[in-house]
């Protein structure tokens, strides 16, 4: 199979190396470039382990394909200062952890875009990360705190 | 696998007019779905289209708001004057997938994807879109109610590209969209329905309950010559006409025609017999 060139900035800084054709930016984070936080869950979109942020926006890195990447800005987990955490220890927003660097990518997104929630929920916002075990109220509670509302608030809905 | 990697949009019509089979990658977000476990997708030449700039933009002219063939539905979700104008383009995209989805799904893709469950294609449709197609040949415009032939057919041929999106402006004097799904968000839909009035007239349209996505034009007859509709089930012989639906994983034919039958008389109970 024949390899590909990709340069792009990832984490700040430029990153180039060789890819195979189907590598996914998840597999390439993860395998080639030790990036380990960024997790897999379904493999298809549907729960949010994979999030990273690509020129700015969320988006599900297990169904990136790497060669898209050449120029793009790529930021994962591993770019979070850790205190960005402290809300979602406070809240119980996290359990087996599974899904919380998707979760907190998510977050931190929101978090830095305050503006987004004149049209948008928090919940709508985040509904692109599954999480098994918190039962979602911990995690919208510490979004809500994050972004300087009372936690407690959002659970009427 | 290949991939080509195209800078301009005649370079990728030169890349599909000399590679018969070459599949063009835009978001990804279908094409790459379990992309891990089945290697047999791999086995294609694919043209990546994520360079293609000139593609991206939303714009808007004096007669119609024009969505590049790469426009996502984040791009809709954030423009201003689309919320206002054509708000059911916004309903429908905050309901695809989640923002993981919206930010990289693109219009152009879910057309050509043609699941019959797309909530992108609806709403267009009940706008009246035009699919501007682009090949090494030419240019062509298809109004998008005529796009579809049968289950995933459509009348692209494999060298062209979706290069832009026309959606005519128009004074809409009722609009809603209806998504029926077994949750809020990250659900394919049961039932979709799209619905709008303007000087063109009615448009009705129906997802999930036929072979493609398609215009009701027994149900927009009813709606045009006022057509007295007493209660739900005085719809389902218009019903009948115009949709086929099936059971299959997500629903049941039976639900489904319900469904759309309260829907309808519910959502338009004010113009019925009018
Ligand atoms: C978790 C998840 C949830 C989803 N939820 C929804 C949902 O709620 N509603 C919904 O409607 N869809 C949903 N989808 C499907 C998908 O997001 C949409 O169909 C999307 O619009 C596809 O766009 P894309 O750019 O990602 O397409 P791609 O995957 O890149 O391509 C899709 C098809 O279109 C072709 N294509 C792409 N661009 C062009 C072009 N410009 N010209 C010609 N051919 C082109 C490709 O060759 C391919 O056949 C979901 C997907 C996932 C993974
Ligand atoms: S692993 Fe990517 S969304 Fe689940
Ligand atoms: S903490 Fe376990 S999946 Fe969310």
């Amino acid at each position: 199979m024949t390899t590909l060139t990709v340069a792009f900035t990832l984490n700040g800084k430029p990153v180039s190396l060789d890819v195979a054709p189907a590598d996914r930016l998840l597999d390439t984070l993860r395998y080639q470039l030790g990036l380990t936080g960024t997790k897999e869950g379904c493999g298809e979109g549907e729960c949010g382990a994979c999030t990273v942020y690509l020129d700015g926006l969320p988006v599900d890195s297990c169904l990136v394909p790497t060669f898209q990447m050449t120029g793009r800005r790529v930021e994962t987990i591993e770019s979070l200062d850790a205190r960005s955490l402290a809300a979602f220890e406070r809240c119980g927003a996290t359990q087996c952890g599974a899904c919380t660097p998707g979760v907190v990518m998510t977050a931190w997104w929101i978090r830095e875009h305050p503006d987004l929630l004149g049209s948008h929920t928090v919940r709508e916002l985040m509904a692109g990360n599954l999480c098994r075990c918190t039962g979602y109220d911990g995690i919208i509670d510490a979004v809500t705190e994050a972004v300087g509302g009372e936690g407690r608030e959002n659970r009427k809905r | 696998m290949n991939v080509l990697l195209p800078d301009t949009l005649p370079q990728a019509l030169e890349l599909l007019s000399q590679n018969g089979d070459a599949v063009p990658m835009a978001g990804g977000t279908d094409l790459m779905v379990h992309w891990h476990v089945r290697p047999e997708a791999h086995q294609h030449t694919f043209v990546d289209l994520s360079r293609l700039e000139a593609l991206k933009p939303l714009s808007w002219t004096a007669d119609m708001l024009v969505l590049g063939g790469l426009t996502t539905y984040w791009d809709v979700i954030r423009d201003e004057r689309t919320r206002e104008e054509f708000p059911l383009l916004v309903d429908a995209a905050r309901q695809v997938g989640a923002i993981q989805i919206q930010a990289r799904g693109t219009w152009a893709g879910n057309i050509v994807n043609a699941s019959p469950a797309a909530d992108g294609v609806p709403v267009l449709m009940a706008y009246d879109a035009i699919v501007v197609l682009e090949s090494r040949r030419g240019r062509e415009q298809v109004p998008l109610d005529r796009f579809y032939s049968g289950y995933k057919q459509m009348r692209r041929r494999p060298d062209e590209l979706i290069v832009a999106i026309h959606v005519p402006r128009r004074r809409y004097s009722y609009q809603v969209f209806e998504k029926v799904g077994s949750r809020r968000a990250q659900a394919i839909a049961k039932v979709g329905l799209a619905v709008t009035r303007s000087d063109a007239g009615w448009r009705v349209v129906a997802a999930s309950v036929a072979p493609t996505i398609r215009r009701c034009p027994t149900v927009e007859r009813l709606l045009e010559t006022g057509a007295a509709v007493a209660s739900p089930s005085d719809l389902l012989p218009a019903i009948a006409q115009d949709v086929a639906p099936i059971d299959d994983i997500r629903s049941t034919a039976h639900y489904r025609t319900r469904v759309m039958a309260r829907l309808l008389y519910h959502d338009l109970r004010d113009f019925w017999g009018k």
